[in-house]
């Protein structure tokens, strides 16, 4: 039971980065825009969010706030993220640059960034390039009171999680009602099913794919730098964060382009990644266990092609972009 | 309102046939942009871009030991973008050449470790010159395991349309992962050492000025791709396909099969660059073998628009700046990933410039004065 608990907890915690990261990237998509370069802008985002942290402890000094740190942080990494896609977005959707290649562009550039911000840190600052343990605790601690989480089981899966989750949680609701019940969601999926069509009927398409694509590519960096202050203790880690990125992309298919689905889906992949730290199976090589979530993203790319119903599939201009004065 | 102010300021046009002298002026023109725009980065961490740029260059190709070095990482970084190219042509967003450069390595690393002492090499051979026969099977074994790592997402791309971008990308976790199983566990040579035991001296490819032969495996290659893509039917067949799949569906083409076919062949010359990585420079195997050539070789198919001789010059370029970078990294404190970032830089500007090669700004009421930036 403890073990579960436990598994459960730990998967929250890494499913929270997926979660942002898919999240974002839904939006983005509903516009019709495919953007592969979560991975460079959740690597742009961790590098960006620790940065305006750790910069923000060194002026504030001990008078740093928890509280504040956190909202520098997700500012901080929802801009860079933010103009990361923008590049993509000017590329493709001014430019008509091809979706994929820009996508893929993005990537190099953004992990490429990221990078060199992190290593800079810890060059120009000796080495080393952590936060305090009072915003380091800050970061990881819960938003609920003692007496709550401490009830047994219910507690720990229900209200021991950061800020992050709930936030996480937050941003879906809103999205879905945002995509489902308002005037301006329908017109993004209008846009996204068919843009010209959407172009046809007044709906300045443009706007709509400028907005949805870079507030996504915010909101997908906050991923970047929710695992750079959890799971990964406030220090650049690069290595664990390769893959995150293109994990959430494939997420978003999983989780059939609604934002709602994102919610478990998340939790779900984070709990296969973490898996082989907490349950060890008999036979099984630790470097094979570590491959399963990529093999379940392979069965479920697979499966849910196969299944092809209508009312699944991706929005329908997906990948394409639109030149009105091109029929 | 007047007639007039309804008409934008500014609105694009399709451009007729550009001369291939100007686009390629405008392509080389936006290299030189990237590069400007790369200095950004290096002006941030305080350092001079020229000083910077020019350490990058000597270090990459200021004395011979460094040419080589920088030839030995192009070298599959030119194989790999050979690769990539007819599936990008194809419209087939193959980014699993890291796993099929993984799987090829690893297939021939298996040859090598196990079948050193069975195969017997030509009888005219010298003693102690490399296994000419067991090179050969290391060769072709390597390029069939990339082409099947290949052919798996190509097949289900074929039969449901299955996502091919994820598809692949997530075959390349799983072909690293196997190969770090197997570093650690039935292949590890001392226990504990979590390292495969190096090739033995008649399993590495011989070096041909101060180069493993590799090079010569890649140029040639370079033509028959470029003989490929351009003269046969095949090329054409997969020309059409990325124009337009329902127009090869129309002349009849079996589009499934060419997109298998095309990804085992695209897969088998990945796998083949496994083999000259772990026979001709490394000497063991281990799971980050491909070493991101797998993505950077996108990189360079698309600067050099798919052209194989291109790729020559433009993969080059990119191991000068890879190389050039770890020099700048120790001697100028510059992080190394200055590298990716001018990389990712070229390639916005490359296909930026795409735009103004196909289409012209005309700005309002200067209809005969078109101005293309």
């Amino acid at each position: 039971m403890t073990t579960l608990v436990a598994l459960i907890v730990a998967a929250v915690t890494f499913g929270t980065v997926l979660m942002y990261g898919t999240l974002g990237e839904i939006l983005t998509e509903k516009s019709g825009n495919l953007n592969l370069g979560v991975e460079g802008i959740m690597y742009m985002g961790g590098a960006f969010g620790l940065a305006g942290a750790f910069y923000y402890e060194k002026t504030a000094g001990a008078m740093a706030s928890g509280p504040f740190a956190i909202t520098i942080a997700i500012l901080t990494a929802f801009l860079a993220g933010a103009a990361a896609s923008l590049i993509y977005s000017f590329l493709t959707i001014t430019l008509r640059t091809n979706q994929n290649v820009t996508g893929l562009a993005l990537s190099i550039f953004g992990t490429g960034v990221g990078q060199f911000v992190g290593e800079f840190m810890r060059v120009s600052e000796g080495g080393y390039v952590a936060l305090g343990n009072n915003l380091k605790n800050a970061f990881s601690a819960t938003i609920f009171p003692d007496f709550l989480v401490s009830i047994p089981v219910v507690g720990s899966i229900l209200f021991s999680h950061t800020v992050f989750f709930y936030l996480a949680i937050v941003v879906a609701i809103l999205m879905y009602i945002f995509l489902t019940k308002t005037k301006k969601g329908l017109y993004l999926t209008a846009v996204g099913e068919s843009q010209s069509t959407a172009d046809a009927a007044g709906i300045n398409i443009t706007k709509y794919k400028y907005l949805a694509t870079v507030i996504g590519g915010g909101i997908s960096a906050i991923g970047g730098m929710v695992y750079i202050m959890t799971t990964a203790g406030c220090v650049w880690n690069h290595e664990g964060l390769s893959g995150v990125g293109w994990l959430a992309v494939a997420l978003v298919i999983f989780c059939m382009w609604r934002p709602l689905n994102a919610i478990w889906g998340s939790v779900l992949f984070g709990a296969m990644m973490i898996m082989y730290l907490r349950v060890s199976l008999p036979f099984v090589p630790t470097e094979i266990y570590k491959i399963l979530p990529y093999v379940v993203t392979v069965i479920v790319l697979i499966l849910t092609s196969m299944r092809n119903s209508r009312d699944k599939q991706p929005p329908a201009s997906l990948g394409i972009n639109y030149f009105r004065e091109e029929r | 309102m007047s007639q007039e102010k309804r008409i934008p300021f500014v609105r694009l046009a399709k451009r007729a046939e550009m001369d291939r002298k100007k686009v390629w002026l405008i392509r080389i023109s936006s290299i030189f942009v990237a590069f400007i725009l790369g200095s950004i980065p290096m002006m941030l961490t305080g350092s001079n871009p020229i000083e910077a740029y020019s350490v990058i260059i000597s270090g990459s190709l200021s004395r011979p030991v460094y040419i080589r070095q920088t030839v030995k990482i192009a070298i599959p970084l030119l194989g790999c973008a050979l690769a990539i190219a007819p599936c990008f042509k194809m419209r087939f967003w193959n980014i699993g050449a890291e796993g099929q450069i993984t799987m090829g390595a690893m297939v021939s690393t298996y040859f090598a470790l196990f079948f050193v002492k069975k195969v017997p090499n030509l009888p005219f051979l010298p003693d102690g010159s490399p296994n000419v026969t067991l090179l050969l099977i290391m060769l072709v074994s390597g390029a069939v395991a990339g082409g099947i790592w290949g052919l798996i997402p190509a097949f289900f791309k074929a039969k449901w349309n299955t996502n091919e971008t994820l598809f692949t990308l997530m075959m390349n976790y799983i072909a690293i992962g196997i190969v770090a199983w197997l570093q650690g566990g039935p292949w590890e040579g001392r226990k504990g050492s979590q390292l495969i035991p190096m090739f033995d001296k008649s399993a590495r490819l011989p070096d041909v000025f101060g180069v493993n032969c590799g090079w010569i495996i890649v140029l040639v290659l370079v033509v028959l791709m470029y003989i490929y893509m351009s003269r046969t039917k095949q090329g054409y067949e997969i020309a059409v396909i990325g124009d337009s799949v329902n127009t090869a569906r129309y002349a009849g083409m079996n589009v499934g099969y060419i997109i298998m076919r095309t990804m085992f062949i695209s897969g088998a010359i990945s796998g083949l660059v496994g083999f000259l990585i772990v026979s001709g420079s490394n000497y063991t195997l281990y799971s980050g073998v491909a070493n991101n050539v797998g993505f950077t070789a996108i990189t360079v198919a698309w600067l050099s628009q798919l052209n194989s001789f291109a790729m020559i010059i433009i993969s080059m370029i990119l191991a000068v700046l890879d190389k050039g970078a770890n020099t700048l990294q120790t001697r100028m404190g510059v992080p190394a990933s200055i590298a990716d970032i001018i990389t990712g830089i070229l390639l916005f500007a490359m296909l930026s410039s795409e735009f103004f090669i196909n289409y012209k700004l005309v700005f309002r009421r200067s209809d005969k004065k078109e101005v293309s930036a």
